[in-house]
């Protein structure tokens, strides 16, 4: 049986590591280097690094700190953030992340997650969808919208029809980041995570609002997700994840355990 | 400090091998040279990759027959991921013949069992079960969690060869070993701790010459 993962979200903004509050007025908490090796000293499963101002800035620092990370820690990491081309996508992996997660780009040229697919796998290409939750109708069935460029922008596309059309064109994992939960600390969007989890047969990553430990128990359970993201909740050392991981198995939740470091 | 020569046959994820044999304080070279697995000590067949692409790969460099050469030479081999799967006679993954090391074929895993659905890639962290105390496996406990890529797992023909088995759907070896040879299913260089120790266990290993 496969665990449960825990993957810190270290949001970078010009090499180093923010967290966004709603994505809006960011503050520094550290080097995104030390904080991935911290991390996978303390048992993440994974980490993912979110260039967040990627789309208009220089991207040679973000692939800097992706050399640097790979040298170091030796479990899967991803990249994300202002990816477009192909070219962005070959970029990331060939410094050494495992992972590219498109967001916007894919949303502006699907194209993208099949060149992405056919080329490097799908295990390489995570969609990440930001969702914002609309009154049903006809279009938004799901209850939810995609959003694009940090929440800022409306598509009209409904989240679980592009979860589907993003599996259909290659995507090897999705990404369910809420737009209304996040740096919310009130707990993940379970509805929207579980509706497209039961619908997909790739892993979902339930994204945006984890606060406590039971958020991420709700997000294994109730969210039937098969992974989570978290940011806040450990980058302040509120809820450290060995702490973080013992609470899940104490509840029966599958997690991995690290038994040569402990 | 091990020389481990690790074949580059234009797909896997080669650099992030090298990167954990480095960190290891071993000398890894990357080649698609069938003369320079010639002169290897040890052999890395990394992972990540489709099999039908692997394979045309390693047939059109050559690297195909080099490397049935250097195993039955005796050469301490490692196959990841899609390196334990070629390993066998045939894949179901776009219907390839494979290399023919090992008697067996490769299977998708069901998408289905007992009603439930499966998940296929299975992505993430899974238990290994040690079946033999094989020195690849030293100083790793029993049912630690490595980290797994895969739509499709290895069955060999002959269980003697299975060191580990993991559970996804049903029961599948993780792991084997014959004379030579060991291979993994899962991501060594991408498992924590415990996958760089099977990695370092790998470049000390003295099989017994066949």
């Amino acid at each position: 049986m496969l665990a449960k993962r825990i993957i810190p979200c270290l949001d970078v903004r010009n090499g180093q590591v923010t967290k966004g509050v709603r994505f809006l007025d960011n503050l520094e908490v550290g080097d995104p280097v030390a904080m991935a090796r911290f991390y996978y000293e303390q048992g993440a499963d994974e980490i993912v690094f979110y260039d967040i101002t990627a789309s208009n800035e220089r991207r040679g620092i973000m692939l800097e700190v992706v050399r640097a990370v790979a040298r170091e820690i030796f479990i899967p990491f991803s990249v994300g953030g202002g990816l477009r081309t192909l070219e962005d996508m070959r970029a990331v992996l060939l410094a050494g992340a495992e992972k590219v997660s498109i967001d916007s780009g894919a949303v502006r040229n699907p194209e993208l997650i099949t060149q992405g697919a056919r080329a490097f796998g799908s295990q390489c290409v995570v969609l990440s969808m930001q969702v914002k939750r609309r009154s049903p109708s006809a279009q938004f069935p799901s209850g939810y919208e995609v959003m694009i460029d940090g929440g800022r922008i409306a598509t009209g596309r409904d989240a679980l029809q592009w979860a589907l059309e993003g599996e259909r064109l290659g995507a090897g994992e999705l990404c369910i980041n809420s737009i209304d939960r996040d740096g919310t600390k009130l707990g993940y969007d379970l509805e929207i995570t579980r509706r497209i989890s039961e619908s997909v047969s790739i892993p979902v990553i339930a994204s945006g609002g984890a606060g406590a430990p039971e958020h991420l128990y709700q997000a294994f359970t109730a969210g039937a997700a098969d992974a989570a993201l978290i940011a806040s909740i450990v980058h302040y050392g509120e809820y450290p994840i060995p702490g973080l991981k013992r609470y899940l198995m104490e509840r029966n939740i599958e997690m991995r355990l690290d038994q040569l470091t402990g | 400090m091990a020389r481990v020569t690790i074949v580059d046959y234009k797909a896997g994820n080669l650099a992030s091998v090298a990167r954990a044999l480095e960190h290891l304080g071993h000398h890894a070279e990357i080649t698609d040279e069938p003369l320079q697995l010639c002169r290897a000590e040890r052999i890395i067949l990394p992972g990540v990759g489709a099999a039908g692409a692997t394979m045309e790969n390693l047939n059109r460099l050559g690297l195909s027959e080099a490397l049935r050469n250097e195993i039955v030479a005796g050469k301490p081999f490692l196959g990841i991921c899609i390196g334990i799967q070629v390993l066998l006679d045939y894949s179901d993954e776009d219907a390839t013949e494979c290399l023919g090391i090992i008697r067996g074929r490769v299977l998708r895993y069901p998408s289905s069992v007992d009603g439930r659905f499966l998940k296929v890639p299975q992505i993430g962290w899974n238990r290994v079960h040690q079946l033999s105390s094989h020195p690849l496996f030293q100083g790793v406990p029993d049912n630690t969690h490595f980290y797994f890529v895969n739509a499709y797992y290895p069955l060999p023909a002959d269980p003697a060869v299975t060191i580990g088995t993991s559970e996804y759907g049903l029961r599948f070896t993780a792991a084997l070993a014959r004379d030579n040879v060991v291979a993994t299913q899962f991501h060594l260089e991408k498992s924590g701790a415990p996958g760089l120790k099977l990695l370092d266990n790998f470049c000390r290993w003295q099989p017994a010459r066949c």
